[in-house]
């Protein structure tokens, strides 16, 4: 069995002093891929902000474990230094950067080691040819005036680029189209095959799952695991929905 | 980390040791015009300057007319500012040299320390520094000369047989000295400064850069840049300024008159470092005519108060205005900034582009009017201000004016005023990026859009600037 890379033990969250997470434990191995899924409101991405240290959530209770270190007290960027990533489910924009500027900075931060610029251009153009984004993104302010669809691309293509040990996809499907979906499909099964990279896909909808390997699924409901079950529990959700499950809880969420 | 937390952060000062490098100054050096302001003063500085009679005269009724006119009372507060004890005039104990080896070693060292002689060598046509009240130095490639564009010390145009009447004729009449109380200011006591003239259609490939910097304590600098650019003819002109800080006020009231002729083209800019003892109240003005352009480039550090609000005066047919500032107010500094853009002529347009960050308390204002006459027909005007603030003590105010007198105009404003976002202070974390480096990216990148537009050592340097300004934020 493989050696545990996150450990999230009996995890509590609140918001503005309103409880969102309740007693959460998980556990991903190297390599793996767990799919979150739950019903909106349910608190999937909470937690997904929550492993990442987003300051606007505090953690009551609990701890986080990542490759053997103890990261609940650690800042993100120490996190994200670590080997942790996390796609955004709305990307912001950030003016008078541009994409290729930022990759490359964040690279260097990450290593601490200068990023040479030959290679870089060529890794970066390669992946984008990989996720169809048009060339010319790489000289766009971050994430400035782009669609739905190329932010999320945008998002993959970090994740492609920073190479991280394990990255949360918080609702990476969202708002695309059929061929975006697959796209960004793509960029994922490179990214678990080249890195070995280990995954917590975010979804609601299962779409973006069909051409991907899951090991792991759970399910939140109103703030609570209610199930882990193997791959094919994505198809139960899919075949039946959340209902189940939410009955279980005693009530709509 | 709670939000309250965040914008209680104390930011440090700007590292500014490379501007307040100074010597002392002593009296066998220098000679110092008694302070303050009166009609004996205004005269025994006309005597010093040798003055031509009409300026003698010029002088004088100035100085009338600034004690008839009251200060701003629209502003920041410049109750700190007593002329009384403003030494008008200090000239460095030199003549102005055209070789940088017979500069006084003091004067030099602390240029070379701005990195002026060496920014000549690489990318400039011609260099004039100001210490104090007068030039110190000047020159000007021969190949430029040459092509006859005149660069200048003002008092050697003033004197000048080929270029005095044309000085006469010009001087003060863009801004003229009834037009507010320190320009009357500047109009009685005014010293030094540069005179340029670029003949018709001569396109100069480097930018020609005056450096002003003031060194003496308590004292005034009232430089007069006089530039004629005459039909179809390209400049670009840069103007860089610095002083060393003391405790107690100093004063900047220079005068900046620009003439584009007809299809001619002049980009003029400035990057003021003053330090945060000055009053920097500055008047610039810009006349285009028929096809022609004039583009500001605009940087704003330093000062205590300041009040700088050039503007253009678009006097012919499809002439063009470009305003693109940046304002940075820092602890301890208030500084009211923007553009007037004056539409006299059909189909003129003119686009001003402004960003301004406060921080550490410091209070930012844009303040802007665009005109348009009933005759300009077919003008267009865009304005767009954008404002950050850096913690909660800071603020920024905008005070956008527009007269529009024609129905035929395509006018656009657009205004944003904001703090940094903690989401995207995240984001970038959850890159890897430390929350000081993702702030001062957040910061840079928002001045991006003024920065790349300056000269590059100065770019280069004003990014530094955010960077210093950023540490120590956590």
């Amino acid at each position: 069995m493989a050696h545990s890379l996150v450990e999230v033990k009996n995890v509590s969250v609140s918001i503005d002093a309103k409880p969102v997470l309740h007693d959460v434990t998980l556990s991903i191995g190297k390599g793996e891929t767990h799919v979150l899924m739950g019903p909106n409101g349910a608190g999937k991405s909470t937690l997904g902000n929550t492993l990442m240290g987003n300051p606007v959530y505090t953690l009551d209770s609990g701890s986080i474990l990542f490759d053997g270190t103890d990261i609940t007290h650690e800042g993100t960027d120490k996190r994200a230094k670590l080997g942790m990533f996390l796609s955004f489910q709305n990307p912001l924009e950030v003016p008078g950067i541009t994409l290729e500027a930022f990759i490359r900075s964040a690279l260097q931060q990450r290593t601490g080691e200068h990023v040479k610029l030959f290679q870089f251009q060529k890794d970066l153009k390669a992946a984008m040819a990989l996720l169809n984004m048009d060339e010319s993104y790489a000289n766009r302010d971050l994430n400035v005036g782009f669609s739905g669809g190329e932010r999320k691309k945008s998002e993959i293509l970090q994740l492609l680029m920073l190479k991280p040990k394990f990255a949360i996809l918080d609702e990476t499907d969202s708002g695309l189209d059929v061929d975006a979906v697959r796209t960004v499909s793509k960029g994922i099964e490179e990214y678990q095959k080249q890195q070995d990279g280990a995954l917590l896909i975010i979804t609601h909808s299962t779409k973006i799952l069909e051409s991907l390997h899951v090991d792991h699924t759970h399910i939140l409901v109103k703030g609570k695991l209610v199930k882990t079950g193997d791959g094919s529990l994505v198809q139960e959700i899919n075949d039946h929905g959340f209902e189940q499950f939410i009955d279980a809880e005693g009530g709509k969420a | 980390m709670s939000g309250e937390d965040k914008t209680k952060t104390v930011v440090n000062d700007i590292d500014r040791s490379m501007y307040d490098f100074r010597y002392e100054e002593s009296d066998k050096d220098f000679y110092r015009i008694k302070q303050g302001l009166t009609p004996e003063i205004v005269t025994q500085l006309s005597d010093q300057k040798q003055d031509p009679q009409w300026m003698r005269e010029f002088r004088l009724k100035s100085l009338e007319i600034y004690n008839q006119l009251k200060e701003p009372d629209w502003g920041p507060d410049i109750s700190g500012l007593h002329m009384d004890q403003i030494a008008t005039y200090v000239r460095p104990n030199t003549k102005m040299q055209g070789d940088w080896k017979n500069v006084p070693q003091d004067i030099k060292d602390t240029f070379d320390k701005l990195g002026i002689p060496d920014a000549e060598r690489k990318s400039l046509a011609g260099v004039g520094a100001q210490y104090d009240s007068e030039l110190v130095y000047h020159n000007v490639r021969d190949e430029v000369a040459k092509e006859g564009v005149v660069y200048t010390d003002f008092e050697s145009a003033l004197k000048s047989p080929e270029y005095g009447e044309m000085v006469h004729t010009y001087f003060m009449q863009l801004v003229k000295p009834n037009d507010h109380k320190f320009a009357a200011l500047h109009g009685a006591v005014w010293s030094g400064g540069s005179f340029v003239y670029v003949p018709k259609g001569v396109h100069l490939s480097f930018p020609l850069q005056s450096y002003f910097r003031l060194n003496a304590k308590g004292a005034g600098q009232f430089e007069h840049t006089l530039i004629i650019v005459d039909e179809g003819a390209d400049l670009h002109f840069i103007e860089g300024c610095s002083a060393p800080k003391y405790n107690v006020a100093n004063l900047h009231a220079g005068c900046v008159e620009l003439y584009v002729g007809k299809n001619a083209h002049l980009r003029y800019s400035t990057i003021e470092n003053w330090s945060k003892n000055m009053y920097n109240l500055n008047t610039k003005r810009a006349r285009v005519e028929e096809g022609g352009t004039i583009e500001w480039v605009s940087g704003s550090f330093g000062s205590h108060i300041s009040y700088l609000y050039p503007e253009s005066d678009l006097v012919g047919e499809h002439a063009r205005a470009e305003f693109t500032g940046i304002t940075f107010a820092g602890n301890g500094q208030n500084l009211d900034t923007g553009a007037k853009m004056v539409h006299l002529a059909p189909h003129t347009s003119s686009v001003l582009t402004t960003k301004s960050i406060s921080k550490g308390g410091g209070i930012s204002t844009y303040r802007s009017a665009v005109y348009i006459a009933k005759n300009a027909k077919g003008s267009k005007a865009s304005v767009s201000c954008q404002s950050l603030m850096l913690d909660s003590q800071s603020r920024s105010d905008t005070v956008p004016a527009m007269e529009i007198l024609t129905d035929d105009a395509d006018v656009g404003h657009e205004a944003k005023i904001g703090r940094i976002s903690n989401e995207a202070v995240f984001y970038l974390m959850s890159r890897g990026i430390s929350e000081e480096e993702a702030r001062a990216m957040i910061v840079s990148g928002f001045a991006n859009p003024v920065s790349k537009e300056l000269p590059l050592e100065y770019a280069v340097e004003m990014n530094n600037l955010i960077r210093l300004e950023m540490k120590g934020t956590l």
